[in-house]
């Protein structure tokens, strides 16, 4: 079947089978592999992209689903040479290690801070909890969410003044 | 020296070399640019699945694969018998033992490979699996590893000549037993326990996978594969496959967590040598999850008898015999001369009289290992052990557990220490480390509350581990994995303009290698870390050495770093000598820099060292040119890290779920060359910690059926199971090591089980009578120990 979506502003179309998973879509059509399968399962979370805005897990939605939709990988993140906040509080924290997770990671903070500029602690870890890290013990990404929060905050007072 | 986490450690004043720079490899990584095995295609490349058995243990009737090779996208399926032609139907372990890459006999654990499908994409492989055919007649299984022995039992491994029993090595033992034995007749307390440290899994992010691809016209073997010891594994593949080491390449790239699990050579990965051999094409093999829990090292699977026993107020002795569990096949990471690891290290952090170990290894219906989960050989279950049996202690003897601890520490004087079982402790201050724990956790005031909470009805517990690590794999006079000497090569050129790459046999799977490395360089010769490539995972651009696992990177690859720094310098020196018209030995050494002592104006820096070493000039006498050098480094001895861990757990009286509330984690693993990355892997191995403690298991049902195939079965703690760490440090340097430092990265998965262990029963001894639980404390685990019937795991 042939399937239009949209992938971080372009729009792709390709003859896909029907049972294909947005997760293998993405890495195979535009060649995108930041977006990472770590389980069969929708528990791990590596798969995180951003759907219309809402996180998603990849591997649990049919690519012929995605349709008309709209798709924002970690990929998209840095906009012309400008690293995303949460990028860079994840570096500046310590937030990763292995990496593998650090995509979904990333775009489910995204999303945490589109929608709650200034997430206590309980929350990010609430909304950071459908992601697995084997790495980091969650301690270092939950401070980097809130360095990306709190320089968000400081842009955002720059601009008005 | 004490440092609380978050307060700029000492190591953070030298600007260049030591202290808590940010990561070099974040750059790729936050970008989703890292190239992780499963993001690499080569041209021509097809995909592999594997068929696995769905029974415990059954003789295979027929194997049909006609229906699969009429799949339009099939290119092949690979059986054992194709293997048999190729010599490659059984592989040996990294334990001396065979393991069948492909089933052909029998199958002797549920998931075990029984054919192999090639196809133009990896949808079809899956779809042809389905299409292959294969009868069998069921065996009954053995999953329990004290049943195994029975003369009843069914013989799993026929496939070995003169093997009557499910015995898979010869008893193994330590220590002395007649002192054991005349410790525990003079002793006034003795305890009891049995304990088990139940199957789990490493469990990285990443599964295990290759692309192998087979040149025919050359004869050369590529492979792309994240393992954690790369040339190690193109030895292996040079005697498995009789191809010639030297056209081997092997390539990690990115690697996405390890954990110990990528340590073993796997069937999966002679299956896609094989079938790259037999398509002449680029394979490639990516395990799913399932076959990741299933299949691949497992961990511990320890069943241990022990008694403990103290002669006033002391402990003195300690007796240990262990069932280990290894699964079908015996495939257990260890050093040759070690069939049970380091588990004699049982004898802990205290200054006992004697103690005996013995370890009987036997066949089950189980995955093969098992590997070490982020600990170093078998520590993790010698540590969980001790530290439990001494809270066993403190509760029989109705004395505080930090209290028995301190009495029987071994002293800061004792050291160097050599235990009861024959180890050789480097350095250590215990009860300095003891007590750092205790002043961050605010122990007094937290036992004040604990008497608060039970007195309102409320559960609380507050556990205590103290361990001792031996890790940095080692001497080459002592340890040998398939006669590999375990020794780390560093190779370090320094280029005209003062730039340098240093080429490593450590393989990082996470941990910062990159950054770290650059760090001891830019210590050793006085550049900017940032000036320093790290090259590794590569077998052609890196040189030879046993890669990263047991802590070892930087007891072994990071003193071979330093030695080659070294070395580099006392070259730089005989240059500037040189250059400077002065004998060497009048020249001082400043970061970066070779001056004339009595006239520091005079001096070159590296970089001028470094384009003089490259230039027409003349050089010293008999010196070739050039400012580079290279080293096999050869350990000592290990290195000792150890720490004090404290956790404070809250339990649901109507559910039995733990929540741990607070963890105090005090590591002192020697010098710490970056603070942050040591942080980083203290809190991380404290999650899977908490993981194992908690909810990390691997059980099967009595026919061999893995109960815990996946992640809604085999639970992974979240950042909602995991508390905000609190960190502490005390620095006591290795005595032999060249930078000082001991290593970390297993430290807080080997020293937070038995806290929390110990915190659950300190929650429920007064109130419910619990003296003991087996791991993990799940909620329904816990409320039955709370009801009295607690029963060991399957």
């Amino acid at each position: 079947m042939d399937v239009s979506i949209t992938v971080n502003g372009e729009k792709v179309s390709r003859e896909i089978e029907p049972r294909q998973l947005l997760v293998h879509y993405i890495r195979e059509t535009p060649g995108l592999t930041g977006t990472h399968w770590g389980c069969d399962t929708s528990n791990c979370g590596a798969c995180v992209v951003l759907m219309d805005g809402a996180p998603v897990k990849s591997c649990t939605i049919l690519a012929a689903m995605c349709e008309g939709h709209e798709i924002r990988t970690v990929e998209a993140l840095e906009v012309d040479g400008r690293l995303d906040p949460v990028q860079m509080g994840f570096h500046e924290r310590h937030a990763l290690q292995c990496g593998f997770c650090t995509p979904g990671m990333l775009m489910t903070a995204r999303a945490l801070l589109d929608e709650n500029p200034d997430p206590t602690e309980q929350e990010i870890r609430t909304a950071i909890s459908g992601a697995i890290c084997r790495c980091t013990g969650y301690k270092n990404i939950v401070s980097a969410v809130r360095w990306a929060a709190e320089y968000e905050a400081a842009a955002k007072q720059e601009v008005r003044a | 020296m004490t440092v609380v986490e978050n307060l700029p450690s000492a190591t953070t004043e030298r600007p260049i070399g030591f202290g808590r720079l940010k990561r070099k490899e974040d750059a790729r990584f936050i970008r989703g640019k890292g190239t992780y095995l499963d993001d690499i295609r080569l041209p021509g490349m097809v995909h592999g699945a594997i068929l696995r058995s769905p029974y415990a243990h059954a003789r295979i009737v027929s194997i049909d694969t006609s229906r699969a090779l009429a799949h339009p996208n099939v290119a092949a399926v690979v059986t054992a018998k194709d293997l048999e032609t190729l010599g490659l139907a059984w592989m040996p372990t990294i334990s001396y033992d065979t393991q069948a890459v492909l089933a052909g006999d029998k199958v002797r654990f549920q998931g075990q490979e029984v054919a192999f499908v090639i196809a133009t994409d990896e949808y079809s492989a899956n779809d042809a699996l389905q299409l292959i055919d294969v009868e069998y007649e069921p065996l009954p299984a053995i999953v329990n590893a004290r049943k195994a022995l029975d003369p009843d039992a069914p013989l799993i491994r026929d496939d070995k000549a003169g093997q009557r029993d499910n015995l898979a090595s010869p008893t193994w033992e330590a220590g002395d037993q007649a002192a054991t034995d005349r410790a525990f007749a003079e002793a006034d307390t003795v305890v009891t326990r049995d304990i088990i440290y139940p199957r789990c899994h490493p469990a990285p992010l990443e599964t295990c996978g290759m692309i192998a691809d087979f040149n025919p016209e050359t004869g050369q073997l590529d492979i792309y594969n994240g393992n954690q010891a790369p040339h190690a594994h193109r030895t292996v593949y040079a005697h498995v496959a009789g191809l010639a080491e030297h056209m081997i390449r092997i390539r990690c790239s990115d690697i996405g967590g390890g954990f110990g699990n990528k340590v073993p050579v796997y069937p999966g990965y002679v299956c896609a040598i094989a079938g790259s051999i037999v398509a002449g094409v680029p394979v490639k093999w990516v395990e799913n999850r399932s076959e990741n829990l299933m299949s691949t090292g497992f961990a511990r699977d320890y069943v241990m008898h022990s008694e403990m026993c103290a002669k006033n107020g002391k402990i003195t002795g300690l007796r240990v015999n262990v069932i280990a569990d290894h699964g079908a096949f015996d495939s257990t990471a260890q050093p040759t001369k070690f069939p049970a690891g380091f588990f004699h290290i049982v004898c802990g952090s205290y200054d006992l009289e004697a103690s005996h170990v013995q370890v009987k290894a036997v066949y089950t219906n189980k995955a093969p290992g098992g590997v070490a989960y982020r600990c170093s050989f078998r520590i993790t279950e010698a540590v969980y052990l001790v530290e439990r049996m001494v809270d066993a202690l403190a509760l029989e003897m109705k004395v505080d557990p930090i209290e028995l601890r301190m009495r029987s520490f071994i002293a800061p004087e004792q050291f160097p220490y050599e235990t009861t079982t024959g180890w050789t402790y480097d350095s250590g201050n215990y009860a300095e480390t003891m007590r750092v724990a205790m002043d961050i956790a605010g122990y007094e005031e937290l036992r004040r509350e604990q008497a608060e909470k039970r007195a309102r009805g409320e559960l609380m517990g507050i556990g205590v581990s103290f361990f001792t690590e031996g890790v940095g794999a080692g001497p080459r006079k002592h340890m040998d994995i398939l006669g590999l000497a375990m020794n780390d090569g560093a190779d370090l050129r320094v280029h005209p303009s003062g730039k340098a790459v240093v080429s490593i046999s450590a393989q990082t799977q996470g941990q910062g290698h990159e950054t770290t490395f650059a760090q001891i360089v830019a210590e050793e010769l006085g550049i900017p870390p940032e000036d320093v490539e790290v090259r590794h995972g590569d077998t052609d651009r890196s040189p030879y050495g046993l890669g990263t696992y047991g802590s070892r990177s930087t007891p072994v690859s990071g003193a071979a770093v330093a030695v080659v720094s070294r070395k580099v310098r006392d070259k730089a020196r005989l240059i500037a000598g040189t250059m400077l018209e002065a004998r060497p030995e009048d020249l001082a050494w400043e970061k970066g820099r070779w001056y004339v002592k009595g006239d520091p104006e005079k001096g070159a820096m590296i970089e001028e060292i470094a384009v003089r070493a490259y230039s027409g000039e003349p050089m010293p006498a008999g010196m070739e040119g050039g400012l580079d050098a290279q080293v096999i480094y050869d350990p000592p001895n290990l290195t000792y890290p150890y720490g004090a861990y404290i956790a404070v757990v809250d339990i649901d009286p109507d559910t039995g779920h733990v929540t741990v509330r607070r963890f105090i984690a005090v590591d002192d693993c020697g010098v710490r060359i970056n603070p942050m990355i040591v942080d980083g892997q203290i809190h991380g191995g404290l999650a899977e910690g908490i993981g194992i403690a908690l909810m990390e298991v691997i059980t099967f049902d009595e026919e061999g059926n893995c109960l815990n195939s996946s992640f809604m079965d085999y639970l992974i703690p979240t950042a909602l199971e995991c508390p905000d760490f609190e960190l502490g440090e005390t620095v006591t340097p290795c005595p032999h090591h060249p930078l000082g430092a001991k290593g970390v990265g297993e430290s807080p998965n080997v020293g937070s089980p038995p806290a929390i262990v110990n915190a659950v029963i300190d929650a429920l001894h007064q109130t419910h009578g619990v003296d003991h639980i087996d791991m993990p404390c799940t909620p329904a685990r816990v409320w039955a120990a709370m009801q009295g019937r607690a029963a060991p795991p399957q």
